[in-house]
């Protein structure tokens, strides 16, 4: 196998959805090849990094702001209170 | 017409598509559920693709609210989240067009562009990032990475990496064929790779050959 072809099969291998006999080839570049490796190894890691630290969420007060504000649109409901209003 | 339950079978059925049910017989319990269940969701969605925070924000009550008032057209035949999520994506675009300062307002834009397509750098990593930066000029660092891809990358990325969804259902949010995120995915992740290696590679020179 090369490093090309590992590269097209790499989304299937890290979801798990390579047959086999295509996964025992891999296996075995990757013990041949140092760059493919640490390009698993590093791929991995980036989407461990972003899984793990949310960049953007909503905080507290703003999301129940917007809770209230879809509420009101949609069923009439009244905001907990009168600044909910922009 | 049958319900949506009637069509779903009582397998294996999604709690979702009970309360989503109940909201449309005006449940408004069942509807508040359905909105704390996904905003956080929808919102990092919008995030990720406006880039602008106050859109995101606008954006998370727009797609409420659409979904409120299309209720009937919610089929049960995908996830309710996924379908949410394919309504987020669309307002988030379409925001995006309508600012002038944005570069790229397509999903296909820029997608055919090879950059990141090959590896270049095969430094190896520091094995703990989180270790080697604060909490917040890391996130500085994946929120000027992430920013820095096409909106089309890094809605495949925010689908399937961040939110979880699986390539089937991303494929259904964003219009695609599996193949075609699958290979969007794989060039995001490696143009991200390829640019958070500035920040997290080994600091003492050991760049492999």
């Amino acid at each position: 196998m090369t490093c090309t072809e590992f590269l097209a099969q790499m989304t299937d291998y890290f979801d798990g959805q390579v047959e086999p006999e295509l996964l025992s080839e891999i296996q075995s570049h990757l013990c041949e090849c140092h760059h493919c490796e640490i390009l698993v190894d590093t791929t991995r890691q980036t989407i461990r990094v972003y899984k793990n630290h949310q960049v953007y969420d909503l905080t507290e007060e703003v999301r129940e702001r917007t809770v209230q504000r879809i509420l009101a649109a949609c069923t009439g409901r009244k905001s907990v209170s009168a600044s909910d209003q922009r | 017409m049958p319900t949506v339950a009637e069509q779903t079978g009582t397998e294996e059925v999604h709690p979702d598509v009970a309360l989503v049910e109940a909201a449309r017989n005006g449940d408004q319990a069942a509807f508040e559920k359905l909105v704390r269940q996904y905003d956080r969701q929808i919102f990092r969605v919008a995030q990720h693709i406006t880039q602008n925070r106050e859109d995101a924000e606008d954006i998370t009550q727009d797609v409420f609210m659409k979904a409120y008032g299309k209720l009937d057209q919610f089929q049960g035949n995908s996830k309710f989240s996924t379908w949410l999520t394919r309504i987020a994506v669309n307002e988030s675009l379409m925001r995006l067009r309508k600012r002038k300062t944005s570069r790229t307002v397509s999903m296909d834009q820029d997608v055919q562009t090879e950059e990141g397509s090959i590896p270049r750098d095969f430094a190896d990593w520091t094995p703990d990032p989180e270790q080697q930066y604060s909490s917040s000029e890391l996130g500085d660092i994946l929120q000027k990475t992430i920013s820095g891809l096409s909106p089309g990358f890094r809605t495949v990325f925010t689908l399937r990496d961040i939110e979880n969804l699986s390539t089937e259902e991303t494929a259904e949010a964003l219009g695609l064929s599996v193949p075609a995120v699958k290979s969007r995915l794989l060039r995001a992740r490696l143009q991200l790779r390829e640019r958070l290696s500035r920040y997290l590679k080994r600091k003492d020179g050991s760049v492999r050959p």
